[in-house]
């Protein structure tokens, strides 16, 4: 046993096990970690969009509700979010699984957060801008989606892009109500290697790291790309 | 043609339009002259309602909101659409071309056929000399020629009266005379404008009529000729006095 592992300053680092950990931990990243950030953040960003635009607006009571819910989110821990909805949704008598309840939750917070980036940005673009859609005959919608959401969303990337790796690491959180993702098997394999525990969780904060690494070199280039309509 | 009538406008205890009545006729030039904090923007932006007058009746003679009364925001909408507006910081739209800029309110307000506004703008483009512009972003342009596709984008929806407040001072020196040009070219092609400048030379060549207002009133208006260079009331002439000899 002691050929496979390696031994560094006295350390003895379980290098088999944790090559032959690596896949699997991987492999739940790939199944489920990434398409849980991914359907959560699209359905997030629709939560956000509405969101914001709901509270730029003057529709007095929506306006109020959505204020809540952004307060509410902002104001709780993911956790204690995650759990209430767990728990909640059998009250209610609506059967889910831990997946699709990870998915509520995620969508939900990352909307009450995104939607102050892209209220933020809207608020940011000039009021001359404004003007200008109006003076060429514009309504406050045409104005709002031809002029001044471009021009918002393209400030708001580099928060958004923030808030999508952000949100990558907090689906960890998911293993805490049974979603078996990219935490939740390192946490079963540790399980049954206990003396050795510590190492798997060094591989699974590795995993995350190459998926947060590659995902700001997509954030950079993508920034690059929607400078291009900017003085720098 | 165009005609304002008990204008009135407040912000907060702040009385800065009193009582305007002013009259536009038909390919006119009016150019309106004050010194700063008078109420000339505030006067511009209530004729194309981007300022909500407490008062007044505004309008064309097809056309009028009364308000007096509540107005209603297609009212407005339909208000603007009648006339063009030139601002001192251009505004133009920075996510979009020069070409794109002209074609947004002709295709995504008026939806008139894209090809045709295409070559319509290509022409105004001409007309204001940036044709070899036409797929640059605003932020590859000086301040001058920004200006003239903030021209050409008014003159897209086919105004009725064309609003321009202080277009040139926002420019280096160098830069205001290409776009004093262009509204030249606009004047003698029989365009309906009102110009807030403080380019007295400027106005005395194209305007017809010169309203000189201060502290919220009209205080004298008039053909060039007199009110720029026989001024009847102090408060014309010393303005002028200052504009004209900034150094005593
Ligand atoms: N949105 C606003 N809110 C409050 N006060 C305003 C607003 N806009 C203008 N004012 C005030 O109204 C007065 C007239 O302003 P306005 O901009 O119309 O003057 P102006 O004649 O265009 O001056 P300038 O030559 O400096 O451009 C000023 O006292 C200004 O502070
Ligand atoms: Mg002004």
């Amino acid at each position: 046993m002691l050929t496979n592992n390696m031994v560094l300053g006295g350390i003895v680092i379980p290098w088999e096990l944790m090559q032959q950990s690596f896949w699997p931990i991987l492999i739940e990243g790939i199944k489920v970690t990434i398409p849980l950030t991914l359907i959560s953040f699209f359905i997030g960003m629709i939560i956000a969009l509405i969101t914001a635009l709901v509270r730029i607006s003057k529709i007095k009571p929506l306006k109020w509700i959505f204020n809540i819910y952004v307060s509410a989110i902002r104001g709780t821990p993911l956790l204690v979010q995650l759990f209430i909805i767990f728990y909640l949704l059998p009250e209610l008598n609506v059967t889910l699984d831990p997946y699709p309840t990870a998915i509520i939750a995620f969508s939900l917070n990352v909307g009450a957060y995104a939607s102050e980036i892209i209220r933020a940005s809207i608020l940011s673009v000039p009021k001359g801008q404004w003007e200008a859609g109006y003076t060429i005959g514009m309504s406050y919608r045409k104005t709002l989606f031809r002029v001044i959401l471009p021009q918002a969303l393209r400030v708001s990337v580099p928060p958004l892009s923030n808030s999508f790796i952000g949100l990558v690491k907090e689906t960890s959180l998911a293993s805490q109500i049974l979603v078996t993702e990219l935490f939740r098997k390192s946490q079963q394999i540790g399980a049954t290697n206990l003396d050795q525990i510590v190492y798997i969780y060094i591989l699974a904060a590795f995993i995350y790291w190459i998926i947060c690494f590659i995902l700001s070199l997509a954030q950079h280039q993508l920034e690059r790309r929607l400078d291009r309509y900017t003085v720098r | 043609m165009f005609a304002v009538k008990g204008l009135k406008k407040t912000f907060g205890n702040n009385t800065v339009l009193k009582s305007i009545d002013m009259q536009v006729d038909k390919g006119k030039v009016i150019a309106i002259l004050g010194p700063s904090g008078s109420g000339k923007t505030t006067l511009l932006r209530c004729l194309n309602a981007l300022e909500i007058p407490d008062e007044g009746i505004v309008g064309f003679e097809d056309h009028q909101v009364d308000f007096s009364q509540k107005v209603k925001q297609q009212s407005l909408i339909q208000l603007r659409r009648k006339s063009g507006m030139v601002f001192q910081s251009y505004n133009l739209f920075p996510h979009r071309t020069v070409l794109e800029n002209i074609m947004e309110g002709p295709v995504q307000v008026q939806k008139r056929d894209k090809k045709t506004v295409r070559e319509e703008a290509i022409e105004l483009l001409d007309k204001v000399g940036l044709k070899d512009k036409k797929d640059l972003y605003p932020y590859q342009l000086s301040g001058g020629q920004q200006q003239r596709v903030g021209i050409a984008r008014a003159l897209a929806i086919k105004p009725e009266l064309m609003l321009f407040d202080e277009p040139t001072s926002a420019l280096d020196p160098e830069l205001i005379g290409e776009v004093l040009r262009v509204m030249r070219d606009l004047a003698d092609e029989g365009w309906t404008m009102v110009v807030v400048t403080h380019e007295i030379k400027f106005a005395q060549e194209i305007a017809d009529e010169v309203i000189f207002i201060d502290g919220g009133v009209i205080v004298e208006q008039g053909a060039p000729a007199e009110v720029l260079s026989n001024p009847k009331e102090e408060r014309t002439q010393r303005f002028l006095h200052r504009i004209l000899n900034p150094t005593d």
